[in-house]
C-alpha cells in the first residue's frame, strides 16, 4: 500500500474521532423505549430503567419507536439473555417499559 | 433428511407457539420481529442485488423458558458475464435456542446459538442493527466459520453493581454436518467488564476448535460511548493460528443538529478501519490471502417508522489488488405480537 493511501487512512481516522473531541450533545437513544409512547428528552435525573436501557440495549440498536405493551415482557426476556442483564436491571427495565 | 429436519423445526415452532399461547402472561405474548430489506453491493464493478428477510420468533414458555429463533432468507441476483444475471436463493437458521433461567446469575442455553466470540456475531449481525452491509474482515476468526454452535452455553451476569458489571458466556459445541445445523466441535467463552461511570466496556474471548487440526482463537473488544454525547466507538481484535486482525468503528448521530426529530439528526456518519495480517496461508480461515487494509465510510439515515437507509463506500488495499466497494440498502424493522393477548 502506498504512503499516500496510508496517510489518507490516518487522516480519515482522525477526522472520525473529532466529534468526541469537539462535540458534546444529548444522547437520546432511549427516549422511545416505552411501549406505544415516545417521550421527549427530560432534564430530570435519569430513572434506573432508562439508564439500564441506555447502557445495555441502546448501545447496539435504536429504541423501537413504540411496541405493543403485551410483548414488553417477551422483549425483556430476550434482552435478559442477549445483554446478560442482572435481576435488578431486569426489574428496572420492566418498570421503565411499563410505567 | 433435510425435509425431516425442516418439518421437525416447523412442528417445534408450532408446538412452542401453541404452548406459549396457553400459558403466556399479560406482557409475555410471543412476538415476531426482525427486518426486511433490499441491499445492493458493487464490488470491483459488478453489482449484486440482495432482497433479504430476517424474521425473529420469541416465545416464552412459563416463567423460566424462552424459545427464540432467527432465520435469514435472501436471494442473490448477480451479473453473469455476457448472459444476464444469475439467481441464487438461501434460507438458513441463524439460531434456534431455548433459554432456561436457572437463577439470577445463570441462564442455560441449549440448541443452536450464535457462537460467543467478541461482540460482532451476537450483537451486530441483525440487518436492522448493523451500520455496514458487510461484516468485518476478521468475522470468521473465532466464530468457527459457521458463526453458530450446536450444544449448550452458560451465560449471565456474574457481578452487577454501581461501579462495574461483569458478564460471561461459556459454551461447548458438538460437530454437526446437517445443512441447517452445521457446526464444528469447539469450546470457549467470553467475559466482559462494563464500567458505567466511564461508559466503557472491555472484554476478552477465547475459543478452541476441537476437531481436525486443533486451533486456538483469541480476541479482545473495547466499546466506548462518552457521557452526554452521541459519539460511539466499537472495536475488536482477533487472532488465530495463521492470521490476525482488527476493526475500529466510530459513529456520530447528529442529534446535536436539529434535536431528536430534525432532518439532520437522522443522519449518522460512520467510519470503520480494518486490517488483517496473515502469517501463513490458510484457505479455510476466511480471511484475505494477503495482508489487507480497508477503510469503510458510511452515511446512514434513520427514517420514521423503523426504516433506515444505509450507504457505504469502502476502499480496500491489498497486494492482490486494490478495489472499491459500494453498498446501499433500505431496511425496515418490524415487531408485533402473535396474538392480541389478555
Amino acid at each position: 500500500m502506498s504512503r499516500r493511501a496510508q496517510f489518507i487512512i490516518i487522516v480519515c481516522a482522525f477526522l472520525a474521532l473529532l466529534p468526541v473531541i469537539a462535540q458534546k450533545g444529548p444522547s437520546p437513544k432511549s427516549n422511545a423505549a416505552h411501549p406505544e409512547t415516545a417521550q421527549p428528552a427530560q432534564k430530570a435525573p435519569e430513572p434506573d430503567g432508562q439508564r439500564v436501557f441506555r447502557q445495555n440495549c441502546a448501545r447496539c440498536h435504536d429504541a423501537p419507536q413504540g411496541f405493543p405493551a403485551q410483548v414488553s415482557g417477551t422483549v425483556l426476556r430476550h434482552m435478559r439473555v442477549r445483554a446478560s442483564l442482572s435481576e435488578k436491571d431486569e426489574k428496572a427495565l420492566m418498570q421503565f417499559m411499563n410505567p | 433428511m433435510t425435509g425431516i429436519i425442516t418439518r421437525s423445526i416447523g412442528v417445534l415452532a408450532c408446538a412452542s407457539l401453541f404452548l406459549s399461547v396457553q400459558i403466556a402472561g399479560a406482557q409475555e405474548v410471543p412476538l415476531i420481529s426482525g427486518g426486511v430489506g433490499f441491499v445492493t453491493s458493487t464490488n470491483g464493478g459488478n453489482t449484486t442485488y440482495l432482497p433479504v428477510v430476517s424474521p425473529v420468533l420469541a416465545a416464552p414458555l412459563g416463567s423460566h423458558v424462552l424459545v427464540e429463533s432467527r432465520a435469514t432468507i435472501l436471494s442473490s441476483i448477480s451479473p453473469k458475464p455476457g448472459q444476464g444475471y444469475d439467481h441464487d436463493a438461501f434460507l438458513g437458521l441463524d439460531y434456534l435456542q431455548a433459554d432456561i433461567t436457572a437463577n439470577r446469575h445463570l441462564t442455560v442455553v441449549a440448541g443452536q446459538f450464535l457462537t460467543p466470540f467478541a461482540t460482532y456475531n451476537e450483537r451486530l449481525t441483525p440487518i436492522w442493527i448493523n451500520n455496514f452491509q458487510s461484516a468485518p474482515l476478521i468475522f470468521s476468526l473465532g466464530t468457527m466459520q459457521t458463526t453458530h454452535s450446536v450444544g449448550g452455553m452458560l451465560r449471565g451476569s456474574a457481578v452487577s453493581n454501581a461501579h462495574f458489571n461483569f458478564d460471561y458466556a461459556a459454551y461447548f459445541s458438538a460437530a454437526s454436518t446437517n445443512e441447517q445445523f452445521n457446526a464444528q466441535r469447539s469450546s470457549g467463552g467470553r467475559g466482559s467488564f462494563y464500567i458505567p461511570a466511564a461508559h466503557l466496556e472491555i472484554g476478552g474471548s477465547y475459543n478452541r476448535l476441537l476437531q481436525g487440526t486443533h486451533e486456538n482463537f483469541g480476541g479482545v473488544h473495547l466499546w466506548w460511548e462518552p457521557a452526554d454525547s452521541s459519539f460511539r466507538l466499537r472495536s475488536e481484535f482477533a487472532t488465530g493460528e495463521h492470521a490476525r486482525g482488527y476493526w475500529i468503528e466510530t459513529g456520530y448521530r447528529l442529534h446535536r443538529f436539529g434535536g431528536d426529530h430534525g432532518f439532520l439528526s437522522a443522519f449518522e456518519p460512520v467510519f470503520r478501519m480494518q486490517q488483517t495480517f496473515r502469517s501463513e496461508p490458510d484457505p479455510n480461515d476466511g480471511l484475505p490471502a494477503a495482508n489487507t487494509q480497508q477503510a469503510d465510510f458510511a452515511l446512514d439515515y434513520h427514517l420514521p417508522h423503523e426504516i433506515r437507509i444505509n450507504t457505504s463506500y469502502s476502499r480496500q488495499f491489498s497486494s492482490t489488488g486494490d478495489r472499491n466497494i459500494w453498498q446501499t440498502g433500505i431496511i425496515y424493522r418490524f415487531l408485533f405480537p402473535t396474538w392480541r393477548g389478555k
